[in-house]
């Protein structure tokens, strides 16, 4: 970076800017009031033209900072890509000139916008140094595969198809996983008619020749440590020998375990050799080896079939899974065509509650049972008898009779569970419980924890946060693979219950991803979702008081502690959320690009009118990934907001310094709003965690409000979501209105 | 036809449902309904019906044969098609409701006196006779006379009906004497001689 | 514009002295106009309708059709068979279909018609009036033999069930077909918007032998017209014409109402529309006199 800093500001008068607004003005505020030592314009700076002007100061000027007042951080970004330099926006188009009405009694009021969004702006700019990168990043293609099954092997050839050597370690003696027992598989081809083969067999043997993969079996992870691009994992064999190996990212693909039917005696399980679970109808019929399936008790072919669905599943009650697998349903409707193909003239009965056969696929296959004369029959099976031939008991659920009947073999569909190690914040939950009940569970939880399957020697916990029922934590919708330990990806069903088609589409997306974890770690580059951004936290050890707000609230657990307890930022993990920085106390946590100053300045350059202008102001600070873009939309559709609106995006919620919130209320500053992303079970906080410990932390900012003696109205957060274009204005304008209501902040000076 | 009505019960013990594929109109649709319930919400007589289309193909499968056939639910199709339109599976549920009810009545095991069964078979043989319908003598059979049975109670009060059709010339009484005929009449009678031999030989092959 | 013609399927109710002999000679006058000739099928039987399932079975029933079939396409060869009646149309169609699908029946109607020498081909389209009218002459056309256009008269259209479904007109939708409506207004009369009781069954043959049940629905059908205040209902279709029309005295005694609601053929509204007379138009065959419509036929 050269030393010598020069300032040089650009203002676009295109897109009707230079119509609405007085750009000779906003000239004048760069250069006077924003300290910028050049100021151009131009009639549409993203033009190439626009864009060479820029390059060439840069280049022949020594330009090393600039500001651009043109439309909003999240437009042009290809237009406006210099790597070299640090660089700001001043958001003049979508933040002012399409939010505000083009009349006479605005203008003034629109232009004072403008003139702010320039000095916020050059304010920013002057904080900022372009980030270069750790220089620790390294780039190391190897990837690691948790897991032998359809999962871990679609992995590992994918990600070998890709050119990218893999290793599985797989804990058994042999790959295949769960599916390795199974007969035939749910069809994933039209017609979707028949049962077809598993592919299982020609799987293992392409794992087995393909020269990039090695395989680890009878092996797990003693001990994981590193980041991206540098994981060291020791694995371990049976035999007491380990190896360590370093790779650039992992992938969990640890596969499920199934419900046990013995904890529900009306299923009769325990009673009798001939009610089976799904996955032990697949091992008579392998035994069958082509000829009829025989019943285990006393090895008649079976004659009647009797498949009872939704066993201990979807259910309220204690010790039965409280979610659905989804899959048992098309399970039972391929494995009821194996008797039809097996045991000759075999009834079959399916006793659902909800047929669920997802998709044109799934319906298909439901057409297709139905065509073998399979017999659906909506009903709830209340009790199973034992015997000679057993006997079956249900609630006709169409005509509302009690019904039974007799068969030879009852097949239970059970529920999938998720194959995953301890949570690392199953401590915490016990803490943080808020009732006894609550504290109960927590505990039991943490009690009867699994062992541990990746043994991370991290801070936070040796495993992959989970989100629920121990499936891991992932958003699922947006980014699914992308769990809390960054450059770990989960696939599978560990992650969510799935089919074995899903699973290989999962372990493609996870395999991906994964390759493009290593890919940016090499480069330092950061993942999803600022992916990209070279900067990272670094602190001021000098300033730091050692008290772990940063390593405990840091969601993704990437800072680990030294001897001393004080924070290592181990980079290549971190997302660059800056919930860290918005949790120290001392604020000794920064990025090159974004820092408590960064923000603060913006705040500060604001100007605010003296009491008597009846000119409000209000600091939004919207998350950039959500509440920021939303905002975009609702100008574009050309949505008002008020004119006493200053918005500076923030990386997150969980970044906001108090600092800002008690410096702006200082100032004089009439109100605050805080737009983030939904927290919760059912989060859209694109860093998971960022929103709820933000929010968290805003609950506090009453007692600031009160030493000043200000009413708590003044300061007001919300969960937006992206799609609020209409919502998000109105939130902003609803401080106006109560602002008004209230009167203005007696803190001016 | 009960002789018939025993052959079948002896033939197809186990599944209704198969019998029904095999003897009734479209009856090998049956298995293909997915309790989705729309018919049962799409027929215009709906609360006439004591077992609506859904649950008649539940009953099938759960082998409720006596209560099916002898239901007189099918009897309450009016033909609206409104079913057909409706079903997300295509089932030509109308047509099995008319093989249902043809099936009962071929059996015996229809409700004694079920108005819609008499007219239709009134229907029938009306037609049978000289290949067209003669609206006189079906309408007297309905309008005019007092006999047609428990089921029509108003018959009497449909005199004003025939009456006021009559004036406009919608009906006539010179119907009463030969009126509308094909005139090809015996080679007509013998196609459907022939007909009814090729079905119940069909039917009669599968009750033994 | 070249003659257009067709082999015609009158079916029962449409003979003389029949209960929809008004349709009949409406529709005659009609073709007229359009320069339609209708060939009859010669010696035709009856269809047995959509009633005739309890006494029939499916192949006596199905090789009523085909013998119709069988006839139009030895005599009326190449032509499209045309029926006005909708319990025709959708009988003789559907035989036709299950032809198509059921190779076994197909065999066992030829062999039935043989004996009587006659042979199903089962090559012709069966077609409905309204379809000859929509797709083969066109809106365009019939608005340009206006020449009394229906000014004034609030007409809600009636489409019923079996015009309707399962096959209906191509490009309506079944819960709310717009053709009639769309016609109504070529003819210079203004259709009912939303009427809701557009495609509500009328009992059709049940309002013979469930006359109650059926006239609960028949009343439905007759009230929203009212609600919508119209001056008188059109189908196309004669089970729904007369049972909409001639039960209203009966409906009037049961529920003490005073309905009074002319039901027409829209072949009717056609005939006064393009100049005819009221007896042309059979407006004299009315049980309920369709006194507006009446009235401007004298015009
Ligand atoms: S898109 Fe942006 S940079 Fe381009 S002309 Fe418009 S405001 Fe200026
Ligand atoms: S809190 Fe966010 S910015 Fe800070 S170290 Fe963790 S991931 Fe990185
Ligand atoms: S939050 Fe700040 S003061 Fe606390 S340990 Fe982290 S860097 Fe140090
Ligand atoms: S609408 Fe069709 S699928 Fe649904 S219940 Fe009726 S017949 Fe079955
Ligand atoms: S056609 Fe018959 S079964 Fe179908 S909706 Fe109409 S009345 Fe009901």
């Amino acid at each position: 970076m050269a030393d010598e800093k020069k300032f040089a500001g650009y203002i676009c008068t295109g897109c009707g800017i230079g119509e609405r607004l007085d750009a000779g003005q906003l000239e004048t505020i760069a250069t006077r009031d924003g300290k910028m030592q050049s100021c151009r314009q131009h009639e549409m700076l993203c033009s190439k033209e626009g864009v060479q002007t820029i390059r060439d100061d840069i280049a022949n000027e020594g330009v090393t900072h600039i500001m651009i007042a043109a439309c909003s951080r999240r437009a042009k970004v290809e237009a406006f890509n210099f790597t070299e330099v640090a660089m700001s926006r001043a958001n003049l188009r979508e933040g002012v000139i399409w939010v505000r009405p083009d009349t006479d009694e605005n203008r003034e009021t629109t232009q004072e916008m403008a003139d702010d969004y320039i000095r916020m702006a050059c304010a920013e700019v002057k904080f900022m140094t372009q980030p270069t990168g750790s220089g620790e990043q390294e780039l190391n293609k190897q990837i690691l595969v948790v897991g032998g099954g359809i999962t871990g092997m679609t992995a590992a050839l994918e990600t070998a198809a890709a050119g990218y050597p893999v290793h599985i370690v797989e804990k058994s003696g042999v790959l295949g996983g769960h599916a390795g027992g199974y007969y035939k598989s749910i069809p994933t081809r039209s017609p979707y008619a028949e049962p077809q083969d598993t592919g299982i067999s020609q799987m293992i043997a392409d794992v087995e020749a393909n020269d990039s993969i090695t395989v680890h079996l009878n092996s797990t992870l003693a001990r994981t440590e590193g980041a991206p691009g540098r994981f060291n994992a020791e694995i371990a064999t049976e035999s007491g020998s380990s190896e360590t190996l370093s790779f650039g990212a992992i992938i969990q693909a640890t596969g499920f375990k199934l419900y046990d039917p013995s904890a529900l005696p009306q299923y009769a399980y325990d009673k009798s050799a001939d009610v089976v679970t799904n996955e032990e109808l697949e091992g008579l019929v392998m035994q069958a080896d082509g000829g009829p399936i025989k019943r285990p008790s006393d090895g008649k072919a079976v004659e009647s079939v009797a498949f009872v669905q939704n066993v201990g599943q979807n259910s309220t009650e204690e010790n039965e899974l409280p979610y659905h697998s989804g899959i048992g349903d098309m399970i039972a409707i391929k494995q009821a065509m194996y008797f039809k193909e097996l045991n000759g003239n075999c009834d079959t009965t399916i006793l659902f509650d909800n047929l669920r056969t997802p998709g044109a696929a799934g319906e298909d296959f439901y057409r297709a049972g139905q065509q073998k004369m399979i017999t659906f029959s909506k009903g709830a099976v209340t009790e199973v008898v034992p015997g000679s031939t057993l006997e079956v008991k249900f609630k006709d659920l169409i005509l509302n009779d009690d019904a039974t009947m007799q068969c030879d073999l009852v097949v239970l569909d059970v529920g999938m569970m998720p194959n995953t190690g301890p949570d690392p914040y199953a401590q915490l939950a016990v803490e943080e419980a808020e009732d006894e009940a609550e504290k109960e569970k927590a505990r039991a939880l943490l009690e009867n924890a699994p062992p541990s399957i990746l043994n991370l020697e991290y801070r936070q916990g040796t495993d992959l946060p989970h989100l629920k029922y121990g499936f891991t934590d992932s958003h699922f919708i947006c980014f699914p693979y992308e769990t809390r330990r960054t450059g770990i990806y989960a696939a599978g069903p560990t992650r969510r219950p799935m089919d074995m088609r899903q699973a290989a589409d999962d372990a493609a997306g996870a395999a991906m991803k994964a390759i493009q974890a290593a890919e940016n770690a090499g480069k330092g580059r950061a993942a999803h979702p600022r992916s990209g951004d070279l900067s990272f936290p670094s602190f001021r050890k000098e300033g730091c008081t050692q008290c772990k707000r940063c390593t405990v609230e840091c969601p993704f657990g990437a800072i680990n502690e030294d001897e001393k307890r004080y924070p290592i930022f181990n980079e290549a993990r971190c997302r660059r959320c800056g919930t860290c920085m918005g949790a120290c106390p001392v604020r000794v946590i920064s990025f090159e690009n974004y820092s408590v100053d960064t923000v603060g300045q913006q705040i500060k350059n604001v100007e605010v009118p003296e009491e008597w202008d009846e000119k409000p102001r209000i600091l939004v600070l919207a998350c950039e990934n959500d509440a920021y873009p939303a905002l975009d939309q609702s100008a574009m559709n050309g949505v008002e907001i008020t004119q006493w609106a200053r918005v500076v995006p923030v990386r997150c919620l969980g970044s906001i310094s108090l600092s800002w919130i008690t410096d702006s209320l200082n100032n004089g500053y009439d109100g605050i709003v805080l737009m983030g992303c939904q927290k919760g079970e059912d989060y859209q906080c694109h860093f998971v965690k960022g929103s709820e410990m933000g929010l968290e932390r805003m609950s506090k900012v009453g007692d600031t409000l009160q030493t000043l003696n200000l009413e708590p109205e003044r300061v007001a957060s919300y969960e937006v979501a992206i799609t609020d274009i209409q919502r998000a204005p109105k939130l902003i304008n609803d401080m106006a209105e109560t602002v008004q209501n209230i009167g203005m902040s007696p803190f001016k000076f | 036809m009960t002789e018939l009505n025993t052959a079948m019960i002896e033939q197809y013990r186990n599944s209704f449902l198969q019998e029904v594929e095999a003897n009734v109109e479209e009856g090998e649709w049956v298995k293909m309904c997915m309790q989705c319930g729309v018919c049962a919400g799409s027929c215009p007589l709906g609360n006439a019906w004591e077992h609506p289309p859904q649950e008649i193909f539940m009953m099938i499968r759960a082998g409720k044969r006596e209560a099916v056939l002898s239901s007189d639910s099918m009897w309450m199709c009016t033909s609206c098609y409104n079913c057909i339109s409706r079903c997300p599976r295509g089932l030509p549920i109308t047509h099995i409701m008319h093989g249902l009810a043809h099936y009962a009545q071929r059996l015996g095991l229809v409700p004694k006196n079920q108005p819609t069964q008499r007219f239709a078979q009134m229907f029938w043989q009306n037609l049978n006779k000289k290949g067209r319908v003669n609206e006189l003598k079906l309408g007297l059979s309905l309008y005019f006379m007092n006999g047609f049975g428990e089921g029509v109670k108003t018959s009497l009060k449909m005199k004003d009906i025939g009456l006021g059709m009559l004036k406009t010339k919608r009906m006539a009484v010179t119907e009463a004497f030969g009126g509308h005929g094909v005139k090809d009449l015996s080679g007509f009678q013998k196609i459907m001689k022939k007909a009814h031999e090729l079905e119940d030989a069909r039917i009669q092959k599968s009750g033994n | 514009m070249a003659k257009k013609e067709y082999s015609f399927y009158p079916g029962c109710s449409s003979q003389q002295g029949a209960s929809s002999s008004n349709m009949q000679k409406s529709v005659e006058t009609m073709c007229e106009e359009l320069d339609v000739t209708l060939n009859q099928i010669p010696d035709w039987n009856c269809c047995a309708a959509s009633i005739g399932y309890g006494g029939g079975g499916e192949l006596p029933r199905l090789t009523l059709s085909a013998r119709n079939i069988a006839l139009s396409e030895q005599h009326n060869t190449g032509q499209d068979i045309v029926a006005t009646c909708a319990a025709c149309w959708l009988a003789t169609r559907e035989a036709a279909e299950r032809f198509h699908e059921d190779d076994g029946l197909m065999a066992e109607t030829n062999q039935a018609l043989a004996e009587a020498g006659l042979k199903l081909k089962n090559e012709t389209p069966i077609r409905h009036m309204v379809e000859v009218l929509i797709e083969d002459i066109g809106y365009d056309t019939i608005g340009g033999k206006v020449q009394r256009p229906l000014e004034g008269l609030k007409i809600a259209g009636y489409v019923g069930c079996q015009t309707n479904r399962p096959f209906g007109i191509a490009g309506e939708s079944f819960e709310n077909p717009m053709y009639l409506d769309k016609l109504v207004e070529t003819l210079g009369a203004d259709p009912v918007k939303n009427y809701d009781k557009k495609v509500q069954c009328c009992g059709g043959a049940l309002a013979f032998s469930e006359p109650e049940k059926s006239q609960d629905m028949i009343k439905t059908i007759i009230e929203s017209a009212y609600d919508s205040s119209a001056d008188m209902i059109v189908t196309p279709c004669p089970v729904c014409q007369m049972n909409v029309e001639i039960y209203q005295d009966q409906i009037n005694q049961r529920h003490n109402t005073k309905f009074k609601m002319p039901v027409v053929y829209y072949s009717q509204l056609m005939d006064v529309a393009f100049g005819r007379s009221a007896k042309d138009s059979a407006l004299d065959q009315q049980v309920i006199k369709a006194g507006k419509l009446e009235a401007l036929a004298k015009k």
